[in-house]
């Protein structure tokens, strides 16, 4: 057992935990958040992304120990005080989601895929590498994020709905 | 024209003709702030003190009878409760042989008494189950168990079987071959034709949500929270397996994180989580791993088919011969109905359709999306393009000149059928007439580009549904049935009807489902759970409003009295006279007769109850069946691009024209169509469940060898209903989870043969088939 100390949306948690428990398992068995889900546990399925200072990552192929002290961000924290998040509105207008289930995965990794574009990195369809900022196209949403499957195939809903969350962004 | 009208004509009231207020809107889902916020609670989410983790250990040999168990090692694990196999397990009852009489018995994945068998039938079957403390004990005490087994002969390898195939037999559920005229002779004189061979192989539905179940017991009662398509079926198996009455047994499913065929019968998992919570006394989780659930949930069979059409020169269709050979598990599995679409689509003057089965030491197969039509409309749909291309015909042109004005083979009306409409708006939609026949012949920069067609098509069912109605006094109305939610919208969609059928807003309705406790729903399966609960439910409202109006006769002072209820509309919370006429809202009828709110039921759920509503299901498919034939349909128009150096295929343009029906949320069905049109592409370019001939044993059982589409390899798809009510079917709803999957392998192939000459018949079209 090891004593970790996990920060999750804002709030400190001390955990006792054999180290070799996720920190997917940690959130959704420990602390009860149950919103970041588990598709496949071996990092192919994007369910259970979450943010950690910001970026987004695969929690279920982190280790919890490893995470200690960094500002993780779940589905449950996104909106911060707010009443909700825009993106989740948008999701919801949009018909991005069916059974839901990979819903939580999506907006997290589209929230971390938006500050990975705003900060200028490239992906596999980025046609000019050196230019400042490529454009984001709908080429450029699905590249970047496919690593989150949704079964139902609500892929057009959710292209659509961070389309419409990252131009309403750009207004502001 | 063939949408000839055939059912008696009454006056449609404004649900039905949808002039009412809500259905038809694209309302967005109302489950929705619950599942972009993480609110939403799957099965495996519901906390419960004391809880214990459950994993399974899977057999590593395909048949043969364990010899020995060493559990030393796993129990030695801290925090490892019970390791509980054959050797140490109370006994169970065995699952029911099936029964028409009984729905409830069809619900079994397997025949087999898990953990009260020394027998191992398939390759990963479970043969012990891991209890702890942790999910992490679990899962590393499961990995230490060690099972000797005496190995016995399998018969695993579909392709080497095929040959030992045997007929499928035909029941009231499942139609088998058919005959008209003699095909073979017709074939062999046919000027023009086509004779092919076509595979498809097994795949997996892959839910998102991995299986899961929570199960608590009370003494002799039990509450599971299990993502399941069928909470009636499950809470019947369960209670005959563990001997409880079936009032014991409640079943909690609110949420299902898809399911797409793969959570509607019962599998090892669910019996053997109940079962750990009864050896150890405590409330029990299991929640399957990704690859647990390829070793123990079956998917969609494999299949073989021929299909041989023959033709005059001008495309007429004299010859249709479809012939399929599809797998079941030795323990049990769906017979597949390959040849169904192809009793339905083609006026061809001679027809033979044949289904045969092998059945092999496998884990059984098991519905996925639109069992039957989908890999057999790949094959029939594959072949008519074939033959447009050997005849020198546009493909359209060709469906158009065999479009039957009656069911082909047995000569019934369609209920309803627009597939020349379907093909006709596509066409003109896509810019069909742009196409240039020649394979190859488009090119956009270094890609080849394709264009191909395929017909859909989903035949309609309706199942028995109980429903109540409450409409209280502050106007608020609660719907309540046991249906189930795996991203349909059928909440949204009921709430839809009962606002109109009501003349209420629909932000009034709140619709309960999702649990054993409420009115038994009708299982989510064969697109047809809409329509079900839907016709309860507008029977339950009329119900209401009857009694509504017969309170409002009784009490004087009601400028309803001497009304009759056809004379009524529903409208503004209550019911009037006419646009114009004097009425009241029910909240005045409610309180001038003192009573805070009204109900009313379709349905029962006693014994006498269910019997009856079995009945009457039977006896009205079986006089449907008579009658008219009924089905959704459409046409798929798809443009793909093919590397010529790689042979990647890639989606670029898609459009799907549907005939479902009237439509009640424009918003959730066109998502559920694409959904299916998403499969669909994974179908014919990426999935494929692969098995080792020797052993049977699946080798990719995860998403990461197994190719879901991805985000990448989905175009916008461009949705069309003709929204066209169907006279025979509740609020004319044809159904739509899975019309749409139909097809669209065959789409695909067609615009790989138009891109590049070659035709693949073999799933999926992978780049090693086009080099
Ligand atoms: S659960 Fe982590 S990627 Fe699938
Ligand atoms: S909404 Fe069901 S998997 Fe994406």
């Amino acid at each position: 057992m090891v004593e970790v100390r996990l920060r999750v949306n804002g709030a400190d948690a001390s955990l006792d935990l054999p180290p070799q428990v996720s920190l997917l398992d940690a959130l959704r068995e420990r602390l009860g958040l149950t919103g970041t889900k588990k598709g496949c546990d071996q990092g192919a399925c994007g369910a259970c992304t979450v943010l950690a200072d910001g970026e987004r990552i695969n929690s279920c192929l982190a280790l919890a120990v490893q995470y200690a002290g960094r500002e993780i961000t779940t589905i449950e924290g996104i909106a911060g005080d707010g009443p909700g998040h825009p993106l989740q509105a948008a999701f919801v207008r949009n018909d991005g989601l069916q059974c839901g289930y990979c819903t939580s995965g999506q907006i997290c990794s589209a929230i971390g895929m938006l500050a990975e574009h705003g900060a200028g990195m490239p992906s596999a369809v980025t046609e000019h590498l050196c230019a400042d900022g490529a454009e984001l196209t709908d080429d450029e949403i699905r590249e970047r994020m496919s690593g989150n499957l949704c079964r139902c195939g609500a892929y057009n809903g959710i292209v659509d709905a961070i389309r419409e969350f990252a131009a309403a962004e750009a207004e502001r | 024209m063939t949408s000839t009208p055939t059912a008696p004509t009454r006056t449609p009231s404004p649900v039905e003709t949808g002039t009412g207020r809500s259905v038809g809107r694209p309302l967005d889902r109302v489950d929705g702030t619950a599942k972009t916020t993480g609110a939403a609670r799957y099965a495996a989410e519901h906390p419960h003190p004391g809880l214990a983790h459950a994993a399974l250990v899977h057999a590593a040999v395909t048949r043969g009878r364990i010899t020995g168990i060493d559990a030393a090692g796993a129990e030695a694990v801290p925090g490892v409760l019970a390791v509980i196999t054959h050797e140490n397990a109370p006994a169970m009852k065995p699952p029911p042989p099936v029964s028409v009489l009984n729905l409830s018995s069809l619900a079994s994945g397997s025949s087999v008494n898990y953990l009260n068998t020394d027998e191992v039938h398939w390759n990963g079957q479970p043969v012990a189950v891991v209890v702890a403390e942790t999910p992490e004990a679990a899962r590393h005490a499961a990995g230490l168990v060690r099972v000797s087994y005496r190995e016995l002969p399998a018969t695993v390898d579909f392709a080497a079987e095929e040959g030992n195939a045997v007929p499928q037999k035909s029941s009231a559920l499942q139609s088998g071959g058919a005959r008209k005229g003699d095909a073979e002779a017709a074939l062999a004189a046919a000027p023009v034709s086509v004779d092919l061979r076509f595979t498809t192989p097994p795949y997996h539905h892959n839910a998102i949500e991995p299986h899961a179940t929570t199960a608590v017991w009370d003494g002799d009662r039990l509450t599971v929270h299990e993502g399941t398509q069928n909470i009636t079926w499950l809470r019947d198996h369960l209670a005959l397996r563990f001997g409880v009455p079936v009032r014991n047994v409640r079943v909690v499913a609110p949420y299902v994180g898809g399911a797409f065929g793969g959570k509607t019968m019962v599998w090892a998992g669910t019996v053997l989580t109940v079962l750990a919570a009864r050896v150890t006394g405590r409330p029990v989780r299991m929640a399957l791993t990704r690859e647990g659930v390829y070793r123990t949930v079956g998917g969609r069979t494999p299949s073989a088919q021929r299909v041989a059409l023959g033709a005059r020169a001008d495309g007429t269709l004299t010859a249709l011969i479809h012939t399929s050979v599809t797998q079941t598990g030795r323990t049990g599995g769906l017979p597949e109905q390959a040849t169904s679409q192809s009793r339905h689509l083609y006026a061809a003057e001679n027809i033979l359709l044949r289904q045969n089965l092998v059945e092999l030491d496998a884990v059984p197969n098991t519905p996925m999306r639109a069992p039957g039509e989908s890999i057999g409309t790949f094959a029939l749909e594959s072949a008519v393009d074939e033959l447009a291309c050997a005849l020198g015909l546009d493909p359209i042109e060709l469906r158009m000149r065999n479009e039957p004005e009656r069911n082909p083979v047995d000569g019934k009306r369609f209920a309803h059928r627009m597939l020349r409409e379907a093909y006709a708006l596509g066409a003109e939609r896509f810019g069909w007439s742009g196409r240039t026949p020649e394979p190859g012949s488009m090119r956009d920069g270094g890609w080849l580009v394709g264009l191909g067609v395929a017909s859909a098509y989903h035949p309609s069912w309706q199942m028995p549904a109980n429903v109540t109605v409450r409409l209280s006094a502050d106007g608020s109305v609660v719907v309540r049935c046991g249906f189930h939610e795996m991203g349909m919208g059928g909440a949204t969609a009921q709430a839809q009807i009962a606002a109109d059928a009501l003349g209420v807003p629909f932000e009034a309705v709140r619709v309960e489902y999702g649990d054993s406790d409420l009115p038994s729903g009708p299982g989510a399966g064969g697109s047809a759970q809409t329509a079900s609960v839907a016709a309860s439910l507008l029977a339950a409202c009329e119900k209401l409003k009857g009694s509504l109006l017969a309170l409002a006769r009784r009490s004087g002072g009601s400028p309803l009295r001497g009304r009759r209820p056809g004379d009524l509309e529903a409208r503004d919370g209550g019911l009037w006279a006419g646009p114009a006429g004097p009425g009241e809202t029910y909240a005045a009828i409610l309180a001038r007769a003192g009573r805070d709110s009204a109900e009313a039921a379709v349905g029962s759920d006693t014994r006498v109850g269910k019997v009856t509503g079995q009945l009457r299901f039977m006896s009205k498919l079986l006089r449907d069946r008579r009658r008219w034939v009924k089905a959704a349909c459409g046409a798929h128009f798809c443009e793909v691009r093919v590397d010529p150096d790689t042979g990647e295929v890639r989606v670029s343009r898609w459009l799907g024209v549907f005939d479902v029906g009237r439509v009640v949320n424009a918003k959730m069905v066109a998502s559920q169509l694409r959904g299916g049109i998403v499969m669909g592409i994974g179908m014919a370019l990426s999935e494929e469940t692969l098995v080792d001939p020797r052993n049977g044993r699946i080798m990719n059982p995860g998403l990461a060898d197994y190719h879901v589409p991805v985000h990448a390899d989905v175009p916008p798809i461009d949705v069309h209903c003709l929204d066209v009510p169907d006279p025979t079917m509740p609020l004319g709803l044809l159904g739509v989870g899975e019309v749409s999957v139909t097809g669209v392998a065959a789409a695909i192939a067609n615009a790989v043969r138009h891109a590049t000459g070659r035709r693949v018949r073999d799933l999926p079209v992978t780049p090693d088939k086009l080099l």
